[in-house]
């Protein structure tokens, strides 16, 4: 799938200001439609069912495969061209086409590879945002952390920390509340770190990250080994949030489970993502936040203390972290396995990259990542003609396409990475 | 330009990477010029004690030392005795003492010379096994570095280390041709391999400015994916085995050893200081490594001064690539040549980056940094085997060091050095 855009994208060269690259993606895709869906169709029909306990469910939908992917495979290649035919008049395409395109796309897919059987919407749905959940925290904790100019490479360590102490506490207090704080604490340790030697000692942002994320690795792997597996009942067995169902609106279709039936940890992610939101767009902390990770010189100017900035708000970046890390036990299995976020942290680096440095954007990216694992993970269970391994490959594909195709050249913040030496 | 990536690594010194020439902070521009009315002798050792060598060692001690609070908080003798610290602290004290030494003793032992053996030649066969561990992790730490100088961040090591044994292997098992040529052969393939990878990268960035911090991360996992998936498909299957294992490689394609079998060092070592060599010219010497170190130091002012940035990076991600791509290749045909898993890459990818950053992304400061962290390793597990010291700890040593080598004014205030001339503390 790469191949094929990067080979148009090369064409896509600017001229004037207009460029054809989404227009090109998009065509892309529209064979690859053509492709799947048409010439290797599959016959049946796949049922899209919305089943939910507790309520009344909405009606299954049914999919005749064939007829689906020819009727999608049409609207691509239609809105391919009018893509083009936007770029040609109005000098850009529109954003809302994309995201048509993707959706007929994906429903196109899932029912094709979904032939002849059910497919658990809901589940879908719901495991995409549980599987999103860490990623939006580490992806929120690094866009605070950018956004004020530190670099912030170590979500992985943060995370993993946050996972490993809050399973520890959680275990031997059998108290959720405590393992949560001492996720937030572990989380704003490792920030600590990193704060103290990319202001303080100026040090190179990326080294620290990179070096905290291996000791951070080798730290809990070293003590789950030699501390944790021999005391594995009273060290790692911590109890896990239940749901907390809100009354009345958990019934609401698809919405209800969705949103409102979900762990205290899933709702503070929800919270956490429209106060970061709306802290750094719209109130006095995220004006100072930004004008110290844009312009430092600057907001020191009008009396802005860059570095006590600076440092507080990563600390406040690695307890946001620290509550995802909380997210791989006590918001899921509860014990602490070797490596539990097997590389989150750096999904979430490329969520914050990809989400353009904004919150809501990078959650999104989130939700994206989120959902494509989902889809290769149901499809893995219900059965699909594509090879398991194939499958887990989707999400870091539609990420690799998605910032080669659509987002390009991005510009973070312009004081990132950059020590500020008053003087 | 991406934070991630367009941090200059290295060129500056770690202290100072990636400031403008005013940002330095005092301390480290009074660093520069060098003192000259002292005598040789008397300016060398205020160069040693104001200089790298001295954090150099003292980070390593402060290592060594967080290690071994780590190993005795985690022995259980320590902590039984620790119960009765106040009545009889010096059984507590003896316990840290044997474990602590024991195991130091045992990393040494594993990973450098073992003197429990009468013959002194057997006794440096730990050396061999830690240059074996050594070798893959100077190759990918050079292809890192040289990524790092360019201002790109390559954090691909994974997926290039298994596109560089896919490839290698591949031809190592299929193709049974004639002794050298076959290696030769595997050997091109690996590098092919590890280049397309990290190739795809930069022409990605330099087309669409795709960010290579998304991309190289991303496909690591399409890479695994996909070996993986091809491990169980007869294309890279051991038609004798039902696990995803590949067939054992080909006799002529093996790295064959250059020093008696015993010490385990193969053509691989000689081939990773010839890189060393080749990186060490291309950077200092050659004109596209001019151009890369230009990119690196500011894109801006390449661009303003003629230089081709977009080729420069497609030209850096390709090298880095080959170079990581090596590392793969040394899996496969010189450490486990009985067949590989989509395992292989042994965690290569990422210990890479520590190797290039406690080199400072210099060549020959890769080379000794890779010899190191080699060094760690076979003593490693030789600790674990025999004080039951879980081998992670290494890695958290290892991880101190880089920390604090990238922080001289921390490792001066612990130890309560003067600080350099001029500088008020």
């Amino acid at each position: 799938m790469t191949a094929t855009t990067t080979e148009p994208a090369a064409t896509a060269t600017t001229t004037k200001g207009v460029s054809y690259k989404t227009p090109i993606a998009l065509g892309a895709f529209a064979l690859l439609a053509i492709l799947l869906f048409v010439v290797f169709g599959r016959d049946g029909v796949s049922t899209f069912s919305f089943a939910q306990s507790g309520t009344v469910a909405l009606p299954d939908v049914r999919f005749p495969v064939r007829g689906t992917g020819v009727v999608v495979a049409v609207i691509a290649v239609l809105l391919a061209v009018v893509a083009a035919a936007l770029v040609r008049l109005r000098g850009a395409s529109s954003r809302w086409l994309v995201v048509v395109f993707a959706l007929a796309l994906v429903v196109g897919f899932l029912a094709w590879a979904t032939a002849g059987q059910r497919l658990p919407i809901i589940g879908l749905l719901t495991g995409s945002l549980a599987l999103a959940a860490p990623l939006i925290f580490g992806a929120l904790g690094g866009v605070v952390s950018e956004r004020v100019g530190v670099v912030n490479i170590a979500i992985e360590g943060q995370l993993l920390a946050g996972a490993f102490v809050s399973a520890v506490l959680a275990s031997v207090t059998k108290n959720l509340f405590v393992g949560l704080v001492g996720a937030v604490i572990a989380g704003t340790l490792v920030s600590f770190v990193l704060a103290a030697l990319s202001i303080k000692y100026v040090v190179n942002q990326v080294i620290v990250g990179v070096v905290l994320n291996v000791l951070v690795l080798g730290l809990t792997t070293f003590l789950y080994q030699s501390v944790l597996i021999p005391a594995t009942d009273t060290l790692n067995q911590p109890p896990t949030f239940s749901n907390l169902p809100i009354p009345g609106l958990s019934l609401i279709p698809v919405l209800g489970p969705l949103l409102f039936d979900q762990s205290i940890v899933t709702y503070l992610m929800i919270i956490a993502v429209f106060v970061v939101w709306i802290g750094l767009t719209r109130t006095r902390w995220g004006l100072r936040l930004r004008a110290v990770g844009e312009h430092p010189q600057a907001a020191d100017t009008v009396g802005i203390n860059v570095a006590r900035t600076r440092f507080w708000n990563v600390a406040l970046a690695g307890a946001i972290v620290g509550l995802g890390g909380a997210y791989f036990t006590l918001g899921s299995v509860g014990a602490f396995s070797q490596n539990i976020t097997s590389g989150a942290g750096y999904i979430a680096l490329a969520a914050v990259i990809f989400g353009r440095w904004d919150p809501l954007r990078a959650s999104a990216a989130g939700l994206l990542f989120g959902f494509a694992s989902q889809v290769a993970n149901i499809l893995g269970i219900v059965g699909s003609p594509v090879p398991s391994d194939i499958l887990l490959t989707l999400p870091y594909v539609v990420t690799i396409v998605a910032v080669a195709g659509l987002v390009g050249r991005v510009r973070g913040p312009a004081a990132a990475g950059r020590p500020y030496v008053k003087g | 330009m991406s934070p991630a990536g367009g941090v200059p690594v290295g060129e500056t010194g770690m202290a100072g990477a990636g400031l403008d020439p005013e940002s330095i902070p005092p301390e480290e521009r009074a660093r520069l010029p060098k003192p000259p009315e002292r005598g040789p002798i008397g300016s060398t050792l205020i160069a040693i004690r104001d200089g790298n060598a001295l954090t150099t060692i003292l980070a390593v001690v402060i290592a060594l030392v967080v290690g071994a609070i780590l190993i005795a908080a985690t022995n259980p003798t320590v902590q039984s005795t620790a119960g009765y610290f106040f009545a009889r602290p010096t059984d507590m004290l003896s316990a840290i003492w044997a474990c602590v030494s024991g195991s130091y003793l045992a990393l040494f032992q594993g990973g450098v010379y073992d003197f429990s053996q009468a013959n002194p030649l057997v006794a440096l066969q730990s050396l061999g096994h830690s240059i074996g561990f050594a070798t893959p992790l100077i190759a990918a730490g050079l292809g890192i570095a040289v990524a790092f100088r360019s201002g790109v961040f390559n954090i691909g090591g994974q997926g290039q280390v298994l596109m560089g044994a896919a490839f290698a292997g591949y031809v190592g098992f299929t193709w049974d041709g004639p002794p050298i040529i076959t290696l030769i052969v595997a050997v091109l393939f690996g590098l092919l391999g590890g280049g397309l990878l990290a190739g795809l990268v930069g022409v990605l960035k330099a087309r669409t400015g795709a960010n290579e911090v998304i991309v190289t991360i991303m496909l690591n996992y399409v890479v695994y994916y996909l070996l993986d998936f091809a491990l169980q498909t007869p294309l890279l299957q051991d038609p004798k085995s039902v696990n995803p294992i590949s067939p054992p490689e080909n006799a002529n394609a093996i790295f064959f050893n250059v020093l008696p079998a015993e010490y385990h060092v193969n053509i691989g070592f000689v081939l990773a200081i010839a890189a060393t060599f080749a990186c060490s010219w291309l950077l200092s010497r050659s004109s596209i490594g001019f151009k890369m170190r230009a990119v690196g130091e500011n894109a801006r002012a390449a661009r303003v001064a003629g230089i081709e940035v977009d080729r420069v990076f497609t030209a850096a991600m390709v090298i880095s690539g080959v170079l990581v791509g090596f590392a793969g290749v040394y899996q496969v045909l010189g450490t486990t040549t009985t067949g590989f898993t989509s395992g292989v890459d042994a965690g290569i990818g990422f210990n890479a980056i520590t190797v290039a950053l406690l080199g400072r992304s210099r060549p020959w400061g890769v080379f000794w940094a890779g010899i190191l962290f080699g060094v760690f390793q076979a003593g490693g597990y030789t600790m674990q085997a025999a004080q039951n010291v879980d081998i992670n700890a290494v890695q958290v040593v290892q991880s101190v060091i880089v920390l604090f080598i990238a922080a001289p004014p921390l490792v001066r205030w612990i130890f309560r050095l003067p600080q350099p001339k001029g500088v008020v503390a």
